[in-house]
């Protein structure tokens, strides 16, 4: 790792100030978890550090006076998880935060970070840049090993996927979030959050140098039926292949609304306008649940070695609507 | 950028205090920081050369001088002289680095040295009480609970850590609550069985 200049600032002001006009200049440190990582990859090298962790009103759960509840961005993983409000009502946020299931990146990792940390694409993580070109500019991904990578959006000049397993599950529930700069503070819907970036310089999320994230806004689910369901190769340690999270506003046995976003199969969280369409006004079955899923995947496109995700990414479609119809329990 | 100092010119006001002190250069006078003006407050900005660090490791107080870049684990290995926690994928994936912080477990390789002051931690060389063994070291040993040994001492500071929020877990507690850490030599059964015998308190595992 490359020595770096450290701060540790007690307001979001200081922290902003203290940041620079390029990743180069200054990077604010959260959980660490990735950032140390990429700066150790030389992935990432500033020249500052600007600890968030001292920063108290980056803390905290709570409550707002509409009912929405405020999940401030250095709250960790474990504390979202214990949290009893979120455990009331966001089953599909308890789901995608167990799905982490580390207890030390849980209790480390932060909400901020989870939205904040980098692709996992191992060329990205390789040095050959967040767009995975050979020396000649071509893209090395489509016929190369991209069994992890997109089958959504994947179009290019982008092929990783968002690696955030938050962000699904708050999108569906129609989260905002509050960044804070230098012209104080922007809200903006979580899913325009996230763009595929379109050249090298570009970022994955719409955060400049010189500005921190600091709380998400969630609108009460009251009424929406939620859940998170992940298909994973692994148990533990490693990021899922594919996940959908729904929130369901149900009428008895009827669908009245639906929003369905998708995790690890795109350059962002993937919102699917198809299975949402679909599933307003359908009476839930799992006959509805699988089309849903299929319609999901329609638009989907395999590369060389990523085709079996297609089918990973329908089934979890089809059985995150199943759990949230069914209550959202486990 | 906020409203700074340039280190040279620091510099030049560092020999102009010399000179003017008629104190002698061989006498070793350290800026480990200066003082940032972030958003009207004074901000201290350490690095990115070696500053001085007091942390607190097993009730014990520690003092070192480590660069911001230097992480707890470092310190503990190449200061401290606390090689328990180990280095293995140095990348928060694999667990043998994990220590307690504030009762929390972390992987002390993600975690700068200069962020833990003030920070109550753990290490596996915390765990013994005089010369007795710590429970779950004991449950380690009576259930074969490592082969190579290298991430034994992460697993079982990982152990403690989940015993201390879970005293009485099911097994598939075990299971899940152990995520965090990897053994290559595979020896997750044993483990999970110390884990058991050590919630239970009594010698004998269970293995399965």
């Amino acid at each position: 790792m490359r020595g770096f200049e450290y701060a540790s600032p007690t307001t979001k002001e200081q922290a902003v100030s203290l940041l620079g006009s390029s990743d180069d200049d200054a990077m604010a440190l959260a959980g660490g978890t990735d950032l140390l990582s990429l700066m150790k990859d030389d992935i990432v090298a500033p020249r500052r550090l600007v600890n968030l962790k001292d920063v108290a009103e980056l803390r905290g759960i709570r409550l707002l006076p509409d009912g929405s509840l405020r999940i401030g961005a250095l709250v960790t993983v474990q504390e979202l998880l214990d949290n009893a409000i979120v455990k009331r009502g966001y089953a599909s946020l308890i789901h995608a935060a167990d799905g982490i299931t580390s207890p030390q990146i849980r209790a480390m990792g932060t909400v901020g970070g989870d939205l904040c940390q980098r692709p996992r694409c191992w060329y990205y993580r390789a040095g050959f840049g967040l767009l995975a070109k050979d020396k000649d500019g071509a893209a090395l991904v489509p016929e190369g090993d991209n069994r992890y990578h997109a089958i959504l959006g994947n179009t290019g000049p982008a092929y990783f996927v968002n690696p955030s397993s938050l962000a699904p599950a708050l999108i569906a529930l129609g989260a905002k979030l509050h960044i804070f700069g230098s012209g104080g503070q922007v809200e903006m819907n979580l899913e325009n959050f996230f763009a595929a970036p379109t050249s090298a310089n570009e970022k994955e999320y719409r955060l400049k140098p010189n500005e921190i994230v600091t709380e998400i806004i969630v609108p009460s689910a009251g009424g929406w039926k939620n859940a998170t369901y992940e298909v994973r190769q692994k148990e533990s340690l490693d990021w899922p292949l594919a996940a959908a999270s729904v929130a369901l506003k149900m009428s008895g046995k009827t669908i009245e609304s639906a929003r369905v976003v998708l995790g690890h199969v795109a350059p962002v969280p993937w919102r699917s306008g198809e299975a949402q369409a679909y599933l307003a006004g359908k009476t839930i079955s799992e006959q509805v649940a699988e089309t849903a899923g299929t319609l999901a995947v329609a638009r989907a496109s395999a590369m060389s070695h990523n085709g079996y995700k297609i089918q990973l990414a329908r089934v979890a479609v089809k059985r995150a609507i199943m759990k949230a119809a069914q209550g959202g329990q486990r | 950028m906020s409203d700074e100092k340039k280190p040279d010119k620091q510099g030049l006001s560092r020999r102009g205090f010399l000179k003017a002190s008629g104190i002698s250069l061989s006498v070793p006078l350290v800026l480990n920081y200066r003082m940032v003006k972030a958003a009207g407050a004074e901000v201290k900005v350490l690095g990115p050369g070696k500053a001085p660090i007091q942390l607190t490791i097993n009730s014990k107080p520690f003092t070192a001088e480590v660069e911001p870049r230097v992480t707890l684990l470092e310190a503990l290995r190449n200061d401290l002289d606390l090689t328990g926690a180990k280095r293995v994928c140095d990348r928060a994936t694999c667990g043998a680095c994990t220590v307690i912080m504030d009762g929390k477990p972390v992987y002390s390789c993600s975690v700068l040295a200069i962020e833990a002051q003030g920070k109550k931690i753990t290490t596996v060389e915390g765990l013994m009480q005089g010369e007795r063994l710590h429970p779950v070291q004991q449950a380690f040993v009576d259930n074969d609970a490592q082969q190579c040994g290298y991430c034994t001492p992460g697993f079982v500071v990982a152990c403690k850590a989940f015993l201390d929020k879970n005293p009485n877990p099911t097994p598939e507690e075990v299971k899940r609550g152990l995520g965090g850490n990897l053994c290559r030599c595979g020896t997750y059964v044993g483990v999970r069985a110390a884990v058991l015998q050590a919630s239970r308190g009594r010698k004998g595992g269970q293995r399965g």
